[in-house]
């Protein structure tokens, strides 16, 4: 535990700071957003060539808009299924230790983990952490299932319908995910090893970006954390 | 099969495997006492590296764009301790504005 850290009963007693409802009630408004991306990636897909029935089993099984939208970017641009597959399974592969750290949180049968570890997502990830490495299971599902559910909308639409919602972009709704990461990380800003972990996870993803494929700089980032290690 | 569901079976199936290896693995138990200082330390650092590279990230190089001004407007409301919804969506507004007026 990090001593600087607040005591966990403090972190974990908050009334009406868990809970699946509470999850899905903090995840609603980046639902409209994650919305309007699904239905961006479903036309996306279908102007790419991919049918109707391709982009829905993707937003089913992959749920992860970053792997989605680079592989059909890369399908379309006449990159091949190996380089399309390489980028997504990078930009996925932040997960590993995502799923790791949200583990001890995950309970019941195997299967059951499973399908519960299908709801993280940066997003639902982001809003069940508690600081000091603790997360609310609950809190996961309950923000997963909400924003699960607009993506698979967003991208049964799309797919179906149309341009009618426009660029995402336009409405500046790509912006809306760092800000949200930034409400979220900033009251976990308590002790040095946090602070330490943050300056340093974000000086090596900002180092990367110009000389790697996107998603190895969050990966590599994630090693910032190993300023927590300590001796015992 | 042609390579787009070569692309959706594969890249599913490993996403589904990526997120589920550590909570099938070990999930409900927690984790060894020696990773609790890295783990408490994940989320600072995962959380700042997507901040950065959602910002600032082009492709393959860094770029200071509209989004920076949504972010700073995002900081600036944190900062006042203005309730999540507000910051996202002022962050979204402003860079709306921003590419609009550019």
């Amino acid at each position: 535990m990090d001593p600087t850290g607040p005591p966990l009963a403090a972190v974990t007693a908050l009334p009406g700071r868990s809970g699946v409802r509470f999850g899905m009630r903090a995840a609603l408004p980046l639902c409209v957003a994650v919305g309007a991306f699904g239905v961006s990636f479903g036309v996306l897909a279908r102007a790419a060539g991919w049918g109707p029935v391709a982009p829905v089993v993707m937003s089913l099984t992959t749920f992860t808009g970053a792997s989605q939208f680079a592989s059909v970017a890369i399908l379309r641009d006449g990159g091949g299924a190996g380089a399309a597959i390489v980028a997504a399974v990078l930009l996925a592969s932040r997960y590993l230790p995502i799923g790791l750290s949200v583990a001890p949180a995950i309970e019941g049968p195997p299967w059951k983990r499973f399908l519960h570890a299908q709801l993280i997502i940066d997003e639902s990830w982001a809003v069940a952490n508690q600081g000091g490495g603790r997360v609310d299971g609950q809190t996961l599902l309950g923000a997963g299932i909400a924003l699960y559910l607009s993506w698979q909308l967003g991208t049964v639409i799309g797919v179906i319908g149309g341009d009618f919602v426009g660029d995402p972009q336009d409405l500046g709704l790509d912006a809306a995910f760092p800000a949200l990461f930034l409400a979220l990380v900033v009251p976990q800003l308590r002790g040095r090893t946090a602070i330490a972990a943050a300056l340093l996870g974000g000086t090596i993803a900002l180092a990367l970006v110009p000389f790697t494929r996107p998603g190895i700089p969050i990966v590599v980032a994630s090693l910032a954390c190993l300023v927590g290690w300590r001796r015992r | 099969m042609t390579d787009a569901w070569l692309a959706v079976t594969i890249i599913g199936v490993s996403a589904m495997l990526m997120k589920a290896a550590g909570p099938v693995a070990i999930g409900g138990r927690e984790l060894p006492q020696r990773a609790a200082g890295p783990v408490a330390a994940l989320a600072p650092a995962l959380l700042a590296a997507l901040i950065v590279t959602q910002v600032f990230g082009g492709d393959r190089k860094l770029v200071l764009d509209s989004r920076a001004l949504g972010i700073a407007a995002a900081a600036l409301l944190v900062w006042l301790r203005a309730p999540v919804l507000v910051v996202v969506v002022a962050s979204a507004a402003v860079t709306a504005a921003a590419r609009a007026v550019a």
